[in-house]
């Protein structure tokens, strides 16, 4: 029972996984990759993580994706053009890729390979001891990342907003003896390379 | 507290005397350098009589050591000591008397040079040295004073140093002690190694105690005793100008007159002999090395005096007669008199100090002249000098009464007692060649008729009292200097006793060891000393009157024609001096400079710039081809950083 | 039959290697982006399954923060696409490159 269910979720995420890297327009590749989060979850649910596993749909899924989707329907990003690059300049990427992965399979091969897992407990897979562990070993890292995603909210903020007219710096080189700001309210930096 | 505690302060005030004249600059007012110049060696010499009067007084005077300080510390252990004993007791007062009337002289000599605060400072710094020589405790401290006097001596050669040919005079100087100065360590290291200290007494108390320690198969087909003898008088080959390494003592005429007075006839180039006396333990346990330093110091004495009948700069004379002299007292040295070497040494400091001030009174009155060709009857002019000079010259050709009679005769005394004839012989006919080329430069000088120039005729003058007193004084010492080592035979039928007082007081540091082969006048019958003496006063007497006939006439020059054409092409040799320096410039100067300027050329050149070249172009190369690699693609970047990553864990885990 | 540990460790190797592939061979930067926020949960994968395996708890709060880590990068990264995308009017990576030589 459990074998079906994993493989069942586990042949579900390699498809999308596919489809996330394949696919031209960035759209489908994020639904593909909501597919394969929620999969994931499943598979973390298997291994005694229900609590991972509800927040990965609710914080992955539900807020990183979707954050996603936003800023493709923002800046309207369009299919890929087709060609550009021709096929052989990818092939020292998947070998590495390959490569890598190959290593990473043989090791867990080589190490794991007929190690059983215990039986879940009831007190592993319960919250009490998951929170148990975190506030009192990883309290100082949990406050750590809070701090982190305030940084990252306000650098975000920043990055992200409309530069004032005042600001606005063309690219390129300045006229010679102009006064005050050259082009003033001029298109953002449409700079030739 | 006794005077004897001061000792270290005997070497230390001319150290400060040069020091604070290398910061009064050389624009301190010239009362101010005459008062430290002379000071630091006038305190020097007082406390030194002090010491000496406080030492010698003594009923039982043991060797009495000064240790200052601790140079190293642990298993290394080097002080820095003095030792007083005979020995160096007579060295010190050779060293400070005569070192502080040449002092005086120079003030009236250099009076009028550029870089007379220089001077002094050089001056006090070489009498700084070379009593850390004479008083060292240790092979250490001797051998920091033994180098100290090197360099002095190069800065002292050199101090006419804007004219070419004397700053080369000084280098030839200072290269060739350093050629005799690598044998003296290689010496002090084989020491070091078999004893693992350097102390005098340490070394020298326990070779006597047990001599077996030295006398095995060392190095060389030698013993220990002899590999360092070897080694320490190649040492003294470089420092006293024996053969081979007396080149550079004529050539040092190139400095200042009253610097060659001081340097290079009374005492640096004594330090070899003082060095040999000191180490006469191992001497006397190596018997080959000894007669090999006799047979050195006979030769290069005969072949000096040779050389010094073809001269004609009066200096030079004086250069190559301080070669043959220290021939002598290194031929005393090798034959185990070492009381008759250091006997030598202290009169020959005397006389030869008064020949070279004298002909320093000679050129400062001729305006510079060294020419002995264009001086005579300089006798009118120059009474004082003449007189003291013609003294001296009797005291070098040994005449009795004088002192250089007493000194040369116990060298000859020492030969002859111990067989070996043929040493005698030289030594002999030495004697003659002597008082022949130092009459026939007495007579080129002062007899006769002047044959310079009008312009040098008017400014013929006597030099002031400032140099001539030192000459009277020096004068005085080459009469009397001998009087202290009166032989025994002739000292009992006068006066009823042993009078060899100098014997005595040496016999401590030199006879108390058992002796190797020791030739003193011991073995000869008294009938056979006398006869001896007799023959050298003789050969002596027929050397002057060789030199009258020839030189005090009417034309002295034709006396060296008329040797010239005895001798035929042989004179022509001698007043090459034997080709020495050119065979020299053969065999060393020039494979060594072509060397040097292979090294030049190609290791310099070619290989350690090409090194850097090669790399420089390597590393631009590598820039210029790795720029394309940075191309700006992020995805190119993080291809990279994979590749690193499949690296990295390959190396961690696999 | 349980489902040994060395399933799910494959599993994430195989997610890794297609995240890689697809970062580094897409242009479109979104694309990347995504590739390699799944390259993120192939990692996730591994350390729950080797708390699992290890009946720890510390690779699920190592997970915790990954994910926490993960949606702070999020959304500067993307709030830097938008910045360069004001720009330079365009996502795709290989027009990007003024930093070259």
């Amino acid at each position: 029972m459990e074998v079906a269910v994993f493989a069942l979720f586990a042949a579900l995420a390699l498809a999308s996984a596919l489809v996330v890297v394949t696919h031209r327009n960035p759209v489908y590749s994020t639904m593909s990759l909501v597919v394969t989060l929620v999969s994931l979850a499943v598979l973390f649910v298997l291994l005694g993580a229900p609590f991972l596993a509800v927040l990965q749909v609710l914080i992955y899924t539900g807020a990183i994706l979707v954050l996603f989707l936003f800023v493709i329907m923002l800046l309207n990003v369009g299919r890929e053009e087709a060609g550009g690059g021709s096929k052989l300049s990818k092939v020292p990427a998947l070998v590495a890729a390959a490569l890598f992965g190959g290593m990473v399979a043989l090791f867990s091969w080589r190490a794991f390979r007929d190690d059983a897992l215990a039986p879940l407990t009831e007190e592993f897979v319960s919250l009490k001891t998951l929170a148990g562990a975190l506030f009192d070993r990883y309290l100082l890292v949990f406050e750590l990342v809070g701090l982190l995603l305030l940084v990252a909210v306000i650098a975000a903020t920043v990055l992200a907003r409309r530069p004032r007219p005042e600001e606005r710096e063309p690219l390129g080189p300045r006229p010679q003896g102009e006064s005050g700001s050259g082009s003033g309210a001029g298109a953002p930096g449409e700079a030739a390379p | 507290m006794h005077a004897t505690d001061l000792l270290w302060l005997i070497p230390l005030l001319p150290f400060a005397g040069s020091a604070a004249l290398a910061v009064v600059g050389p624009r301190a007012p010239k009362a101010l350098v005459n008062v430290i110049g002379l000071g630091a060696p006038g305190a020097s010499l007082a406390l030194a009589l002090a010491v000496l009067w406080d030492y010698l007084t003594r009923l039982n005077p043991e060797p009495f050591q000064q240790v200052l300080y601790a140079w190293t510390a642990g298993e290394i252990a080097l002080d820095v000591a003095f030792l007083l004993d005979p020995l160096s007791a007579v060295m010190t007062f050779v060293v400070t008397f005569v070192g502080f009337l040449i002092h005086v002289y120079s003030v009236g000599y250099m009076g009028h040079e550029e870089g007379y605060q220089r001077y002094f400072a050089y001056l006090n710094l070489f009498m700084g040295a070379m009593l850390l020589l004479v008083l060292g405790s240790n092979f250490l401290v001797m051998f920091v004073g033994w180098e100290g006097v090197g360099l002095c001596s190069y800065l002292l050669i050199g101090f006419y140093y804007k004219q070419g040919w004397c700053a080369d005079a000084g280098r030839k100087a200072f290269v060739v002690n350093r050629i005799g100065d690598f044998g003296f360590l290689v010496g002090l290291f084989a020491l070091f190694a078999a004893f693992g200290t350097l102390d005098f007494r340490s070394i020298f108390d326990r070779v006597a105690a047990d001599p077996s320690l030295v006398t095995g198969e060392y190095a060389l087909g030698l013993s220990l005793a002899g590999f360092v003898a070897l080694c320490l008088f190649i040492g003294a080959t470089g420092k006293s100008a024996q053969i081979p390494l007396h080149v550079w003592l004529p050539d040092a005429m190139a400095g200042p007159t009253p610097v060659s007075a001081l340097i290079h006839a009374a005492t640096m180039v004594t330090a070899g002999v003082y060095m040999v006396a000191r180490a006469n333990v191992l001497y006397q346990l190596a018997g080959g090395i000894s007669l090999l330093v006799a047979a050195v110091g006979a030769v290069t004495a005969i072949f000096a005096a040779t050389i010094g009948l073809a001269q004609n700069d009066i200096k030079k004379v004086l250069a190559y007669s301080t070669v043959s002299q220290l021939g002598y007292m290194f031929l005393a040295a090798g034959l185990g008199a070492y009381t008759a070497a250091i006997f030598h040494l202290m009169t020959h400091a005397f006389f030869k100090a008064l020949l070279f001030l004298g002909s320093g009174s000679v050129i400062h009155a001729m305006g510079g002249e060294q020419d002995m060709r264009k001086m005579g009857g300089l006798g009118k002019h120059l009474p004082v000098t003449r007189w003291t000079f013609w003294i001296a010259c009797l005291a070098i050709s040994g005449i009795p009464i004088f002192s250089g009679f007493f000194s040369k005769d116990e060298i000859l005394a020492a030969a002859a007692g111990g067989g070996h004839w043929v040493l005698w012989g030289i030594g002999f006919l030495t004697a003659g060649l002597t008082a022949c080329y130092m009459f026939r430069a007495y007579w080129l000088t002062f007899e006769g008729e002047f044959r310079g120039t009008e312009k040098q005729r008017h400014h013929l003058h006597e030099s002031p009292p400032v140099m001539t007193v030192p000459l009277v004084i020096l004068a005085a010492g080459a009469i009397v200097a001998g009087w202290v080592g009166i032989p025994a035979v002739l000292g009992e039928p006068v006066f009823g006793r042993d009078v060899n007082w100098f014997h005595h007081l040496l016999e401590p540091v030199v006879g108390a060891h058992p002796a190797g082969f020791l030739a003193g006048a011991h073995h000869l019958s008294h009938g056979l000393e006398i006869g001896l003496m007799l023959l050298s006063i003789a050969v002596a007497v027929a050397g002057i009157l060789l030199a009258r006939s020839l030189f005090r006439t009417a034309d002295p020059l034709a006396g060296d024609a008329r040797i010239a054409s005895s001798l035929g092409g042989y004179y022509r040799l001698l007043a090459d001096k034997y080709r020495v320096d050119e065979l020299y410039d053969w065999i060393v100067v020039r494979p060594l400079a072509a060397l040097a300027r292979a090294f030049w050329k190609v290791v310099d050149g070619f290989v350690i710039d090409g090194l850097l070249h090669t790399s420089a172009f390597l590393t631009e190369l590598t820039g210029d081809l790795g720029r394309f690699s940075t191309t700006g693609n992020a995805r190119h970047y993080v291809l990279y950083f994979l590749v690193g990553v499949i690296v990295l864990f390959w190396w961690l885990v696999a | 039959m349980t489902v040994p540990v060395s399933w799910y460790l494959l599993l994430a190797a195989a997610l890794f290697t297609i995240g890689a592939a697809g970062a580094l061979t897409r242009r479109n930067g979104i694309t990347i982006f995504l590739s390699i926020e799944l390259m993120l949960n192939s990692a996730n994968l591994t350390l729950v399954a080797y708390s699992r395996l290890l009946e720890q708890h510390t690779g699920q709060l190592v997970v915790f923060f990954v994910l926490a880590v993960a949606a702070a990068e999020a959304a500067v990264g993307l709030a830097l696409f938008i910045a360069v995308y004001r720009h330079r009017r365009t996502i795709d990576l290989d027009r990007i490159n003024l930093l070259r030589w």
